[in-house]
């Protein structure tokens, strides 16, 4: 009987003291973002999908060696360059990256010796149609410089 | 826990729970032969999220394989490319400098008490309690963080490479890791207050799913299933790998074998771990993160290779098969959660429902390390 009592007592006790620490949390900072109205910005090394950096002439430092679409797991990128008439460097037509298929795994930026790809800080990727996540980084790059 | 009426055989039913609920956290199905609100039988069903991992191991050369392993166990990501970049540098004989072993091991202990963390929330959530998720996936959130301005990704990381890693810790990391350390021993004792300690959640575990040793070791059970029922096992002791050898640390073991038993383990690991990670930032040494010879093309010597890992979830062991070429001849991944969840259908019979969804939690299952 005595232990009977003594266990409601320490029962009581534990959810008083469980009681304590949510009531200690109610008053602390808020710690969440209200998203969308504010956002954080991403870190240094956040990986977005990947993007062509450009040269000081606002053209894409990539030579069209074929490096990264060979690196590429799951066969995202898609490229094709001429070369023209009198130039030494082959010049990049297309780049197009399949991020439907993409894991972010950097294989590409890290395969790539010519400084031409990086992780666009990009998280805002969201749509119901599968081919807005076919990009054209070769458009972006141009739309960027407009 | 007895049932204390007598099953009637014929007069039971089917219940399905899964593949979409939220108490097998996962596409997990459980197929329950019901009598009232008592388990006669149980037959978990997986498959739901394969993706062929292992046969993917098969047709990738090693590196473009790295990322995949991150994407079995999307909560303790980085143990398991620890396994796999481990296999891998024993059968090419590549060597890894010192300073990448130990930032290896500080990122698979944060990433064990980010793993642990989640499970504590989704667990007590699993038995009714919502608060102590929200103060868990805070503490996480400081673990995320950390792991994201070093590795770039939040849970899917491709951090680990052949031979070191894919770019070194800064101050900052540093910094954070050493103010995390204090702050999450404190939030360990908040939560033995909120939790632990608490009356409810004491008198629905204690008792609760009996595994006894024998039940473990039948079906290969590790990590704090086993642990919380007396073997004392963990691969970073028993098997020592990387930088452990170096480190001081427990391995908690409980006896009772029963929901509560594994839940003290999981809890005092996460203490352990704190420990690790303190250690390993006293002790970093400085140096290169890549060994002065990258290795460009890997192409193992023919051969079997295997090599175990202690992950959030239990003994992980990928077992490499080299024919000297770009691509392994067969790669094959040891799941713990797979051994773990086994148990469940032979432990949960004449439990009542709402024991054996607690006994499922105590189990901590990510059901893509189980289907793979
Ligand atoms: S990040 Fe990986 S998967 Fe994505 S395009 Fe680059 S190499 Fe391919
Ligand atoms: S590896 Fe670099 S330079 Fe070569 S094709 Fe890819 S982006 Fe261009």
């Amino acid at each position: 009987m005595v232990t009977y009592f003594k266990d409601i007592y320490s029962g009581l006790v534990s959810l008083f003291i469980g009681m304590e620490v949510t009531f200690k949390e109610f008053f602390k900072p808020t710690v969440t973002v209200q998203y969308p109205y504010e956002t954080l910005t991403m870190t240094e090394r956040y990986r977005g999908h990947v993007e062509l950096i450009e040269n000081d002439e606002g053209k894409p430092n990539c030579i069209v060696c074929g490096l990264c679409q060979r690196a590429c797991p799951s066969a995202c990128i898609t490229l094709a360059g001429v070369k023209p008439e009198g130039e030494k460097k082959k010049v990049l037509t297309k780049y197009i990256l399949d991020f439907t298929r993409c894991s972010l795994c950097g294989s590409c930026v890290e395969s790539c010796n010519f400084n031409a790809l990086e992780f666009s800080k990009e998280y805002n990727l969201a749509s119901t149609r599968r081919e807005d996540f076919i990009f054209d980084l070769l458009q972006r790059l141009e739309d960027r410089n407009k | 826990m007895s049932s204390p009426i007598q099953l009637q055989p014929d007069e039971t039913f089917v219940l399905n729970v899964g593949p979409q609920h939220p108490a097998t956290h996962g596409v997990l199905r459980v197929k329950m032969e019901m009598n009232g609100e008592y388990i006669v039988d149980a037959e978990t069903v997986i498959g739901y999220i394969h993706r062929m991992h292992e046969k993917m191991g098969e047709n990738k050369t090693y590196p473009q394989y790295l990322m995949n392993l991150s994407r079995m166990d999307y909560l303790g990501a980085l143990g398991y490319s620890h396994g796999h970049v481990l296999v891998v540098e024993k059968a090419a004989g590549i060597e890894v400098p010192e300073r990448a072993e130990y930032i290896r091991a500080i990122m698979v202990e944060l990433n064990r008490v980010a793993s642990h963390l989640f499970w504590f929330g989704a667990f007590v959530m699993d038995l009714g309690g919502f608060s102590p998720l929200m103060y868990a996936l805070q503490d996480r959130e400081y673990i995320l963080d950390m792991l994201e301005a070093v590795t770039g990704s939040r849970l899917t990381y491709c951090y680990f490479r052949f031979g070191g890693l894919y770019n070194d810790i800064d101050d900052d990391f540093i910094d954070a890791a050493r103010r995390f350390i204090p702050r999450m021993r404190k939030s360990l004792i908040k939560y033995d207050k909120l939790v632990t300690g608490n009356i409810i959640f004491r008198k629905r575990l204690e008792g609760n799913a009996l595994l006894s040793k024998e039940t473990c070791r039948k079906y290969g059970a590790s990590s704090a299933v086993a642990r919380g029922s007396g073997i004392n096992f963990d691969v970073r002791k028993n098997e020592p790998y990387s930088v452990y050898p170096d480190f001081d640390f427990d391995v908690p073991v409980y006896h009772e074998g029963d929901s509560l038993a594994r839940y003290m383990v999981r809890m005092e690991e996460m203490e352990q771990s704190l420990r690790i990670i303190e250690q390993g930032l006293d002790k970093l040494p400085d140096g290169p993160i890549m060994p002065k010879k990258k290795p460009k093309l890997i192409k193992p010597p023919a051969g079997d290779y295997y090599q175990a890992v202690e992950t959030a979830r239990g003994s992980f062991g990928v077992r490499l098969v080299s024919d000297g070429t770009k691509t392994p001849y067969r790669l094959k991944l040891r799941s713990p959660t797979y051994s773990n969840m086994h148990l469940f259908d032979e432990s949960c019979r004449g439990m009542m429902i709402m024991d054996a969804l607690a006994f499922m939690g105590s189990l901590d299952l990510v059901i893509p390390e189980i289907d793979r």
